[in-house]
């Protein structure tokens, strides 16, 4: 039941949110669906690990066994939750801010006018998004999991859309185009694992359940053919290099609690397919083949983002290219197997808060300055303290320096690499995570130090609403960093375990 | 039944290679539309493992309302709503390259299934090359193709060619799933269009090429 | 060897007198569909009569090959209608690889009629010429991919001759698509289409304008008169039955006991190919030039593909 919540909350909360009239509704509408997604999420984490320690429990099971989650999936559904709130709390105060300006506005740039999407067709897309995602990390059903993926491109790229202007409208088309095609091509990877297994298949929902334990029959050839096109569709969903190119071009574009979202959960919900894949050939004996690949597309992204990175003047894009960096990261940690597995899991979690932090920020520096342009923000240490002293903490976080999680994380896949004493690997890997900090380092401090320019509009009003989420999420990649609860660590344990430790 | 199943097949590459070669939007969408009836026709007549006729009628009843009712329905509006539907000119001479390019992906895909471990057993003779060029064609479409609409349609051909490649693998579960993805690429097509009247109404035209202001 | 042979002469002999009748029936059926009451379906008899008794008119300025053009063209159809199974019997000079044959003799017959337009010297028939010459080379490479269809469904049933054109056209592909071979209904279309462009018909070629620029092949022959003129349209009509005789060979199932019967059956189907030329010259327009290659192109395509689906069988 607390399963099916996880679907129907979001669902129902989005249709009501199209004819809440009100402001304050929509608000407490938002607040609602996103804390009761926290814990159902949560519930339904903790009914599966009680059903997975011990058989007397029953694993939780909704329409038919199409969800049926276990705990890799739970581990993206409980970042997409957290993250969730994170972004509505954010949202109550910039569509706030938003309602209070002129319908009609100026683009900062070419100074064409614009008008915004409709508040209530915004928050419903955003609600459906959620049941899209819910969908995705709940089910073990490949087909169902394509739905949800092929759902959360159409109801976030309305999301994109939200200031409609012409770089806007670019960015949806981009997004919509590439990643549906892309996506019908992990359909027919799908389709390619049906053939693997012919002439039998799965009676029930549970796919992977099926798959995994009958993958030594399967024909190898078609195993490998159906990974590779998962890969490459699910790949550009998640902006695995070279098919990123959307994804700095929406993640630019986008309201930044949209862009938070998406790279901070849209793109592990991406993984996650890749992930699924993996685990079946990882079954069937054929781990190294899809474990090269991932090693390969990992460092390609990599070393993508830290061409892309070094001189990028674009401080939303800059981002959008250090989440292509650490899809890549995850890629190459779960290709490398062993240890690694597990650091690319934690990798995963402290990703998604971190950069989900940094978007959200990057909103208030947007807000104020009126500006993508990184040159052109100066002094944000006078004129938003506390955003100031986020953002330059979030860039040590991001760039993997200590203390914080994703020092952690990246240590640990380094380590990994080392006891298997892959140099060549090990090298690359570090000389671009060098590289990348470098690039990241200049813009990003640059931002923070100086003198404001004269033009800057009058002090930013730091809030609750556009600072609280960020100081939250900061504070917890600080914690994950410095301390890894016991409860937390046998949780990314288990899913390592899963994902093929 | 082979022979009209045959027939079919042939019918099908024809249609993908008019869709390569036709320079206008309308007799393209007619084309796709005519594709999905041939869809519903193929579902009816390719021999399924697990078949289940009635969920089969279901499926088919549901690709004509879709597919063959549905798009061109929608896809006309659309284009009746951009205005493009009186002039046409298309620049280039990309038809050359698609066709020729739907040639080559066509001997690729007989050269694969020659190489492929089991497809003869799955597929009837034609049908897994003529599936796989159907998947080509459209993503040469969307690839080749400079307009917004143009686009979509190549999109719901590659669609059309993994649902063929689908079909003698569908089992009496997985229909709830077809549906779900027939529904879903419908919703995909919709929000598309939506797109493509913005485009249209902030581009003044639904030429893709327009898009060049965001890159590094 | 004599009396099984005996079908076979009788329809040539049929092909020989009968050829003029063809351009006779697509100008009966245009005027039809004007509503016009249209020339005799004999006219080009009368006209080939007339133009017998007249005397050639010959410019100064040409040399030989002037003369020899309009009696090659002539002798060289004369020499590939023998070839082709007429009337669905098979040739008594079949040999394997005579499509070859039959259809460079017929190139040979096009080469020495342009030679002889090129040697009046006229800038009209000049371009009248290169156009003819172009044109024929699009059609070749689909007019062999055809013959090589055809060729590999007689070979994957191992028939003695299967590179013979008396295999080829003798009623085997009309039941091939029923054995699952439906990529064979492709050939009849592109044939048809080559029929036209051999043929100079609307919509590649218009024979009845009246403009020199937009002409292909009339406009090669301006010059010539009297017996030579009755040559170039004699020869012209042989061919049209040349090429509808290989479209009925496709079409027209070899299954009647009786050959005269089969002769009717096939005379009927060539008969019937001009009514279809004529009504497709009346429903449609002439396309512009540049298009004329892209419609060969696709022709060509289109056999290509009937020819890799039969390969890949």
């Amino acid at each position: 039941m607390v399963l099916l919540l996880l679907l129907l909350l979001p669902l129902a909360g989005g249709t009501a949110m199209l004819f809440a009239s009100s402001f304050t509704l929509r608000a407490l509408l938002l607040m609602a669906v996103a804390l009761g997604h926290n814990i159902c999420s949560l519930l339904t984490t903790r009914q599966t690990l009680l059903a997975a320690g011990d058989p007397a429990h029953a694993a939780p099971v909704a329409l038919g066994g199409v969800l049926c989650p276990d705990v890799l999936g739970l581990v993206f559904l409980c970042l997409a939750s957290a993250l969730f709130t994170a972004a509505s709390c954010y949202a109550i105060g910039y569509l706030r801010d938003e309602d209070a300006k002129a319908p009609v506005r100026r683009h900062f740039q070419d100074g064409s006018s614009f008008t915004n999407a409709p508040q209530q067709r915004f928050l419903a897309c955003l609600c459906f998004f959620l049941a899209a995602m819910s969908l995705v990390t709940t089910t073990q059903h490949l087909g169902a999991l394509w739905v949800g993926i092929e759902v959360t491109t159409l109801t976030s790229a309305p999301l994109i859309y939200f200031h409609r202007h012409k770089e806007a409208l670019e960015a949806t088309w981009k997004y919509l185009m590439i990643c549906s095609v892309g996506i019908a091509l992990a359909l027919l990877g799908n389709v390619l694992f049906s053939i693997a297994f012919y002439p039998e298949a799965p009676q029930d929902h549970n796919q992977m359940l099926y798959y995994i334990s009958h993958a030594t029959k399967a024909q190898p050839a078609w195993l490998k053919a159906a990974f590779i096109f998962l890969l490459v569709g699910f790949g550009t969903k998640m902006g695995l290099a070279p098919l990123h190119n959307w994804l700095p071009d929406a993640h630019s574009q986008a309201p930044s609690l949209v862009s938070a979202l998406l790279s901070g959960a849209l793109l592990n919900c991406a993984f996650l397919g890749i992930l699924r894949g993996h685990q079946v050939l990882n079954a069937a004996g054929l781990g190294e083949f899809s474990s090269g690949l991932l090693v390969f597309f990992g460092l390609l992204s990599m070393l993508t983002a830290a061409l892309f990175i070094v001189g990028q003047g674009h401080y939303k894009r800059l981002l959008a290219y250090s989440s292509v960096e650490h899809m890549g990261i995850l890629a190459l940690g779960v290709g490398l197997g062993g240890a690694a597995v597990y650091g690319a899991m934690l990798h995963a979690v402290c990703h998604s808060l971190t950069k989900c932090m940094l978007f959200l920020l990057a909103g208030n520096v947007l807000t104020h300055y009126h500006t993508l342009s990184s040159y052109d923000v100066r002094g944000m240490r006078w004129t938003m303290p506390i955003t100031a002293c986020l953002w330059a903490g979030g860039f040590l976080a991001i760039t993997g320096s200590p203390p914080f999680g994703l020092f952690v994380s990246e240590f640990s896949i380094l380590q990994h690499i080392f006891t298997t004493e892959r140099y060549f690997v090990g090298a690359a890997y570090l000389v671009l995570l060098a590289v990348i900090f470098v690039g990241m380092s200049i813009p990003f401090l640059r931002m923070v130090q100086g003198v404001t320019p004269p033009a800057t509009p009058p002090a930013f009003k730091e809030t609750v609403f556009n600072v609280g989420p960020c100081a939250v999420l900061g504070l917890l990649i600080v914690t994950l960093g410095l301390y890894m609860p016991p409860w937390l660590d046998s949780f990314l344990r288990q899913a390592a375990h899963l994902a093929g430790e | 039944m082979a022979t009209v199943l045959q027939i079919a097949i042939i019918l099908l590459l024809l249609g993908n290679f008019a869709m390569l070669t036709a320079n206008r939007l309308e007799p393209r969408i007619r084309l796709v539309s005519f594709q999905g009836a041939l869809l519903a026709a193929l579902l009816l007549l390719v021999p399924q493992q697990g078949a289940n006729l009635m969920h089969n009628l279901l499926l088919a009843g549901a690709i004509v309302l879709i597919k063959v009712i549905g798009f061109p329905l929608l896809l006309h509006r659309t284009l009746h709503k951009v205005g493009l539907a009186s002039h046409s000119a298309v620049r280039g001479s990309g038809h050359k390259y698609a066709v020729i390019s739907g040639m080559c992906c066509l001997i690729f895909a007989l050269w694969l299934e020659t190489r492929l471990p089991f497809a003869q057993e799955i597929y009837p003779p034609l049908f897994f090359p003529a599936a796989l060029a159907t998947l080509f064609s459209g993503l040469i479409m969307v690839v080749g193709r400079m307009r917004a609409l143009g686009q979509v349609l190549g999109y719901l051909v590659a669609e059309n060619g993994i649902f063929l490649l689908s079909m003698p693998l569908m089992m009496e579960s997985s229909t709830w799933f077809e549906l779900s993805l027939l529904l879903d690429v419908f919703v995909a097509v919709f929000v598309m269009g939506i797109a493509i009247n913005y485009i249209s109404e902030t581009f003044e035209s639904i030429d893709v090429g327009r898009f060049c202001s965001l890159r590094d | 060897m004599m009396p099984t042979a005996l079908p076979f002469w009788c329809s040539f002999a049929l092909a020989l007198c009968a050829a003029p009748l063809l351009p006779g029936i697509i100008n009966r059926v245009k005027a039809k569909f004007a509503g016009r009451q249209g020339k005799p379906v004999l006219q080009l008899y009368y006209d080939l009569a007339k133009l017998l008794r007249k005397g050639a008119v010959i410019s100064t300025s040409t040399t030989w090959v002037f003369a020899a053009g309009p009696v090659l063209s002539l002798a060289t159809v004369f020499v590939a209608l023998p070839l082709l199974p007429l009337g669905g019997f098979a040739s008594p000079f079949a040999f394997q690889g005579d499509f070859l044959l039959a259809a460079y003799v017929l190139g040979l017959g096009r080469f020495f009629l342009i030679l002889a337009a090129l040697d009046t010297g006229s800038a009209f028939e000049g371009m009248g010429a290169s156009r003819e010459a172009a044109y024929a080379a699009l059609a070749e490479p689909a007019l062999f991919l055809c013959f090589l269809t055809l060729a590999g469904l007689g070979a994957d049933e191992h028939i003695a001759l299967h590179l013979s054109l008396s295999t080829m056209f003798t009623g085997t592909p009309s039941l091939a698509w029923l054995e699952a071979r439906p990529e064979v209904l492709l050939l009849p279309l592109v044939l048809f289409l080559l029929l036209l462009v051999e043929n100079c018909r609307i919509p590649i070629d218009d024979p009845n304008t009246h403009l020199e620029l937009t002409m292909i092949h009339e406009v090669m022959v301006l010059d010539h008169s009297g017996p030579d003129l009755a040559f170039i349209h004699y020869a012209a009509a042989l061919k049209l039955w040349f090429f509808s005789a290989l479209l009925a060979g496709i079409v027209v199932p070899a299954i009647f006991s009786n050959p005269w019967v089969q002769l009717a059956v096939n005379s009927a189907a060539i008969a019937a190919v001009a009514v279809l030329v004529g009504v497709t010259e009346s429903i449609m327009a002439r396309v512009r030039l540049p298009r004329i290659a892209q419609l060969l192109g696709g022709a060509g395509a289109l056999a290509a593909l009937a020819l890799m689906l039969t390969l890949i069988r």
